[in-house]
């Protein structure tokens, strides 16, 4: 896979010098009472693809649309390329955008619509019908020029969209929801292009969506939105691996929480107790919290062994192991999801590759022995 | 064995007879008096009751024998008053559908980006004054624009004017009142064009560098030509061959084609004449009411 990090010359989020290129500085903005966006800061760097990823109503689409302008800032400024979009209005912004409707003007065909803004900008003829060109040749869209938008199928209309708001070489592309109207196949492949095409024309992405794995392919950094505030932004593996709320590993991804309590607090390791597992938690890393605390561990359904036998691992102690009884199995053709009931009632959700074709078969009510690794648990404590 | 009823065995069906009654009453009620109309106007006048001759006369014994007379229709083109109330009716027709679309269409625009509660109280507003004869609302505007009416009234109590002026029996009258009586047809084809509009268009065209005035123009005015259009016609058509109006304010200038209409029929009794001016209106008004048909059909159909 090709994430768009690697086609920024290093991370440069990492590094204190980099200059953002779009820098959000606390941002608010209510509605009466109610505060879509709540305080949000937020740097985002030249050529990255940036996800807002967030449930309907988590404030993403209201963030994206004041870095359009269309909406106004309670409190807080907008920078992009070091100038203050406060203020500015939409048809004065260095930015463009892809809406989720596509917005294609149906009275225009194709190249018309590619064309609308550069004509708005009173850009020469000849340069105008040489950018429509080559951008409708960018998108694959060279042969469609004189349809009108109602002539086309949904992944067509993506690409008109999608060249008109790239056509006028924005600083910054806003993309709500780019793939959301494409079904499943369609979208993946529309992934994979949109990628290529921003490694290409070097445009900084904005990108907000509800679809975690759009997120997790298209983006350099994700940030996970809730209730109006960016709840933790980092690189799709960090979000998914290290997660820094129960809310962040829970939306990304599927996970299974148990609740427990701080046992054994040592630099280099710790122990929980959970009564929701039955057992012990064995963590190979030192966290941050008060002893005693009651904190929780996340555990990726992918990072969970399943056996029939006792693992080697219980010679050792008991840390780290359960047994449950297999209630429910969905096969899945490349890997099965198994949800293993354990004495406490709690389920778990346990995934396994299905890598031979005549493995012997985990069945339903099949008492099972489940395990993992020390360094698999993530500890959260919110 | 199923049963077929026997309704069914010659031939009705239910559909068939849903299908069939609108066009039975478009028959009796439209195309039959056309055909007395056309008719009469090929007649000629007689002093007798009805005013003309009969087409279609038996001459001696197993002749029959069909006069067209085309007198009536040449004396239309012969006489300048026909033309000119045609042309009149024409000018004031196209100067009210014009005056209707500078005021309705803001209003409609009004409507539709209002929102959904409101819109309705808005749409009544809009409807309410059918619910009072349109005869009565033109009477009303005789009490409003007379030279010691309400109007005057107001203006010479405000002072803005110390004579009152004259507006009654004027042309401004005439276009106050069809404007007035009118609008609402302008309207509702309009808001109903509108509100079918993507809003969102406009942000994209705003995006895009336009500014909203510019959206407007390039955007909604181009994706609401439809709504106008129909609205247009729906104001223009009835008010080429519109006389309570004329007659009731616009005093004893206001030539159009309905008041000729009426001298002829009423005054005159010539009635063949009056046929004939009627056809013609209608000849003048068929390709509008095409044009109407298919703006409607295209509408239906979504392709914009």
């Amino acid at each position: 896979m090709t994430n768009a990090g690697e086609a920024l010359k290093a991370a440069p989020w990492t590094d204190p010098a980099a200059r953002p290129y779009v820098r959000i500085e606390r941002i608010t903005k209510s509605f009466g009472d109610f505060k879509a966006v709540d305080d949000v800061s937020l740097n985002i760097y030249q050529g990255e693809i940036f996800c807002l990823l967030g449930a309907s109503g988590c404030g993403k689409t209201t963030l994206l649309r004041m870095l359009g302008g269309f909406e106004t800032p309670t409190s807080g400024r907008i920078f992009i390329d070091g100038e203050d979009m406060t203020g500015v209005p939409p048809y004065e912004r260095p930015v463009n955008m892809m809406f989720q409707s596509y917005a294609l003007f149906p009275h225009m065909n194709v190249e018309q619509n590619v064309a609308f803004g550069l004509k708005q900008d009173r850009v020469p003829k000849a340069e105008i019908a040489e950018r429509v060109a080559t951008m409708l040749e960018l998108v694959k869209l060279g042969g469609f020029a004189k349809r009108k938008p109602h002539q086309l199928s949904g992944g067509q209309k993506q690409r008109v969209a999608l060249a008109r708001s790239l056509v006028k070489r924005p600083k910054l592309l806003l993309l709500d929801e780019p793939l959301g109207a494409l079904d499943k196949k369609l979208r993946e492949h529309t992934q994979f292009e949109l990628i290529s095409l921003q490694d290409k024309l070097g445009v900084t992405f904005l990108v907000v969506t509800h679809d975690q794995e759009e997120a997790m392919t298209l983006a350099s950094r994700i940030g996970v939105m809730d209730h109006g505030e960016i709840v933790q932004a980092g690189t799709p593996s960090e979000i998914y691996e290290f997660p820094n709320s129960k809310f962040v590993a829970d939306f990304v991804g599927t996970v299974n929480i148990f609740e427990g309590k701080l046992i054994e607090d040592e630099p280099e390791h710790v122990r929980i107790g959970s009564e929701e597992l039955g057992g012990t938690i064995y963590v190979s890393h030192g966290i941050s919290a008060a002893p005693e605390a009651i904190v929780w561990a996340a555990i990726r359904p992918e990072k969970i062994f399943m056996s029939t036998a006792p693992p080697q691992s219980i010679d050792q102690g008991t840390d780290n192991v359960v047994r449950g009884a297999v209630q429910d199995i969905a096969y899945l053709g490349d890997l099965s999801i198994y949800l293993v009931k354990l004495p406490t009632g709690k389920v778990v959700r346990v995934t396994q590759p299905n890598t031979s074709r005549h493995a012997e078969a985990i069945s339903w009510e099949q008492q099972v022995y489940l395990s993992w690794d020390a360094s698999s648990p993530v500890v959260v404590t919110r | 064995m199923r049963r077929v009823s026997p309704l069914r065995r010659v031939g009705v069906t239910g559909r068939g007879l849903v299908v069939l009654f609108p066009y039975l009453w478009l028959l009796l009620f439209l195309l039959v008096p056309f055909v007395i109309v056309l008719k009469i106007s090929f007649s000629d006048v007689d002093l007798a009751i009805p005013p003309y001759r009969p087409l279609i006369e038996w001459i001696g014994k197993n002749s029959l024998a069909i006069k067209l007379n085309l007198n009536n229709y040449a004396f239309l083109f012969t006489d300048s008053l026909y033309i000119s109330a045609f042309l009149n009716s024409i000018k004031v027709a196209f100067i009210s559908t014009l005056l209707c679309l500078i005021i309705g269409y803001p209003i409609a625009y009004g409507i539709a980006r209002s929102s959904a509660t409101s819109r309705n109280l808005l749409l009544l507003l809009v409807v309410l004054p059918f619910w009072t004869s349109l005869l009565l609302r033109v009477y009303a505007w005789i009490g409003l624009l007379k030279a010691n009416g309400v109007i005057n009234n107001i203006l010479i109590w405000l002072g803005v004017i110390h004579e009152p002026l004259t507006m009654l029996y004027t042309p401004f009258a005439m276009y106050v009142g069809i404007v007035y009586s009118y609008l609402p047809f302008l309207i509702l084809p309009l808001y109903a064009n509108l509100e079918k509009m993507d809003w969102q268009l406009l942000e994209a065209a705003e995006d895009l560098g336009c500014r909203p005035w510019q959206a407007f123009y390039k955007i909604t005015l181009p994706l609401s030509r439809n709504g106008i259009l129909a609205g247009s016609m729906l104001v223009f058509i009835p008010a080429v061959g519109e006389f309570v109006i004329p007659a009731l304010l616009g005093g004893p200038n206001a030539l159009m084609i309905g008041r000729v209409l009426w001298d002829e029929f009423f005054s005159n009794r010539a009635w063949p004449v009056a046929s004939a001016v009627a056809i013609l209106l209608l000849i003048l008004l068929v390709p509008f009411m095409m044009w109407y048909q298919s703006v409607q059909a295209r509408e239906s159909a979504g392709a914009r």
